[in-house]
């Protein structure tokens, strides 16, 4: 089939998944959890514990971009392994059997989540509002916005891509434990990169996650370890790749 | 006129031939049937017919357009309903309409106003914005035919429509179905292993068996053919039975399960003949009837087997339970 774009077919798939994201209440409140739970217990609890020297902020300041990040990976992530569901209720053969290409169907998917994450983002934001966060010009928050976007682009493709070869949830929780939590860790969402040994350190380079973390944290705070220019090439160059592999893997799907 | 010429079709699953060289006609405005056991091949044959599967040999042409060459044509040009339930169960029955037909491309006015009217025909127009979630099995079945006649396909597959459906909506979507035939002169390709559906729905049967089509024409010309009466008889030693019947009356004599089918002319005549022999030789009826062919005799003495002792030896049974547990 021709890979032809129609926007109308990836704003009826994008709109679909808005749909459903609206309609799990619970799910909204399960996923703010666990990032709240960190921002919390962390944030006030090693506020007056840790001292980071030279970066001109407390703790607290420090790890809210880390949790915003942290919220947009897992909601995006989740947002592209739901393609599982799709596939084991069904309703995948209902789209992909429609007189449309893949490329559209995936499209619509990737910006739905990261539509969503970046809501889910927004969400944390706001809370930290209240928890000291300063948001002095608009032109930093969206920054902040853009980095969100592309960490949700990408991530949720990176879930599409592995809902691709799986036919059900079963390895999902290793995906979790053994791809998303390390990405997570060594993204320098919680502390500074450089207070990790120097051993550690190239692997927290290979994060992609890391430039988005930095770019959030360039965007609220004014301050980053990594050029906030260099840390949107590498990101959106990732997120270009991701988009591609995801695709790739999407279009072999056989039902 | 055709609606679908099927060219030496076959589908193989690494060493497994599902379909093996299939071709037939299923003329336009016809409402044909697939009969045939669990792996058949029926929604195999569904799947590449609709573009979904490509065949391992052999075409198809559906409404004048090549299944391998154009895709998306065959696509636009039919509705297809599958075996398993393929609705999003978090959207409500007006919102699967509604992202149906916003993929195929019907303009909005159009598009309201077919879903308004093909809810009202599968009469669920009161609970359209109620989540597909809380439909029962025969709502959702109904839901998902309308569905696939709202780009007015000119060809609909329904892929075993009534399973795991009461009698009572099965009735009622037998009735539908052929009024969609009739009044808007859809061609409908259903699959079913329901005997009495194919025999009362479809103006053509294709028997299929193994990936093969063993007979194929109208349920009457089938019925005919095997001709004459069929008697049944049910006994413990079905299998003495059917090694002590040796008469020259007897045009076809089957044992499976503890029924012995006997096919022939003027039953009434021999059945005196059937019962004494058995008692002669010490052998227990416990019930004998007289009946006219049906298509599940058809099957028989087309197969050797009935088709229920068909369904029930293949690893199927476990996707047959799986699928009727996702049902729920
Ligand atoms: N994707 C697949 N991979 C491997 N084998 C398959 C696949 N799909 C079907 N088969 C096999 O092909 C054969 C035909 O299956 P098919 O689903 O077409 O049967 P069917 O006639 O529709 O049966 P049912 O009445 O159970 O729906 C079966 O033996 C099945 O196991
Ligand atoms: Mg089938």
């Amino acid at each position: 089939m021709e890979e032809e774009i129609t926007v109308d077919i990836v704003y009826t798939i994008w709109l679909r998944h808005i749909k459903r994201y609206i309609r799990s209440r619970s799910r909204i409140i399960g996923s703010l959890g666990m990032p709240l739970f960190f921002l919390l217990v962390l944030g006030f609890g090693l506020n007056s514990v840790v001292d980071l020297p030279g970066m001109g902020q407390d703790y607290m300041g420090f790890l809210i971009p880390g949790i915003i990040s942290m919220s947009v990976l897992f909601t995006s992530v989740f947002s592209g392994i739901q393609i599982i569901w799709d596939k084991q209720f069904g309703f995948l053969k209902e789209t992909l059997v429609a007189p449309v290409s893949r490329m559209e169907i995936m499209l619509g998917q990737t910006l739905g989540g990261a539509t969503t994450s970046l809501i889910q983002g927004l969400i944390i934001l706001v809370f930290s509002l209240f928890l000291g966060l300063n948001i002095s010009n608009i032109y930093g928050f969206l920054v902040a916005c853009a980095f969100m976007v592309l960490i949700g682009l990408s991530f949720t493709a990176f879930g599409i891509a592995i809902a691709s070869k799986m036919d059900d949830m079963h390895g999902f929780q290793l995906i979790i434990n053994f791809v998303i939590f390390p990405i997570f860790g060594l993204s320098g969402a919680l502390f500074p990169l450089n207070s990790l040994p120097s051993w550690l350190q190239p692997l927290t380079l290979i994060d992609p996650l890391a430039y988005g973390v930095e770019g959030i944290r360039y965007g609220l705070l004014g301050t980053s370890q990594i050029n906030p220019y260099f840390c949107f090439i590498v990101l959106a160059g990732f997120t270009v790749f991701m988009m591609t592999f995801g695709s790739y893997l999407f279009r072999k799907i056989q039902i | 006129m055709f609606a679908i010429k099927v060219e030496n079709l076959t589908k193989e699953f690494d060493g497994l031939v599902a379909v093996d060289n299939v071709s037939f006609d299923i003329e336009a405005g016809e409402i044909f049937g697939l009969l045939g056991p669990n792996g058949a091949g029926k929604t195999t044959i569904l799947s590449m017919l609709s573009t979904i599967l490509k065949p391992t040999s052999g075409t198809a042409i559906v409404n004048d357009l090549d299944i391998l060459k154009d895709e998306d044509g065959v696509r636009k040009s039919i509705g297809i309903v599958f075996q398993d339930q393929s609705l999003d169960e978090e959207l409500t029955a007006y919102e699967n309409m509604d992202f149906h037909g916003r993929l195929y491309r019907i303009p909005k006015n159009l598009r309201q106003e077919r879903i308004a009217e093909l809810l009202k025909l599968v009469e669920l127009e009161d609970r359209k914005d109620s989540l597909v979630k809380t439909f029962s099995g025969g709502m959702r079945r109904r839901l998902e035919i309308a569905r696939g006649l709202l780009h007015h396909p000119k060809v609909l597959f329904l892929d075993e429509p009534t399973l795991g459906l009461d009698p009572q909506t099965r009735n009622h979507l037998w009735q539908y179905i052929e009024n969609l035939n009739k009044e808007k002169g859809i061609t409908i390709i259903l699959t079913t292993h329901y005997m009495d559906e194919a025999d009362k729905l479809c103006e053509k049967v294709a028997i299929i068996d193994m990936g093969k089509i063993i007979a194929l024409d109208t349920p009457q010309k089938l019925k005919e053919d095997l001709g004459g009466d069929v008697i049944t008889i049910k006994s413990p030693d079905a299998d003495k039975i059917y090694s002590k019947i040796k008469a020259s009356w007897v045009k076809n004599i089957e044992s499976h399960d503890g029924f012995v089918t006997i096919n022939l002319e003027n039953a009434e005549k021999h059945i005196t003949e059937i019962v004494s022999l058995s008692s002669h030789n010490n052998i227990d009826i416990e019930s004998i009837s007289i009946h006219k062919p049906t298509l599940e005799d058809v099957f028989l003495n087309f197969t050797g087997k009935t088709i229920r002792e068909q369904e029930f030896n293949t690893k199927d049974q476990m996707r047959m339970r799986q699928r009727l547990w996702r049902r729920r």
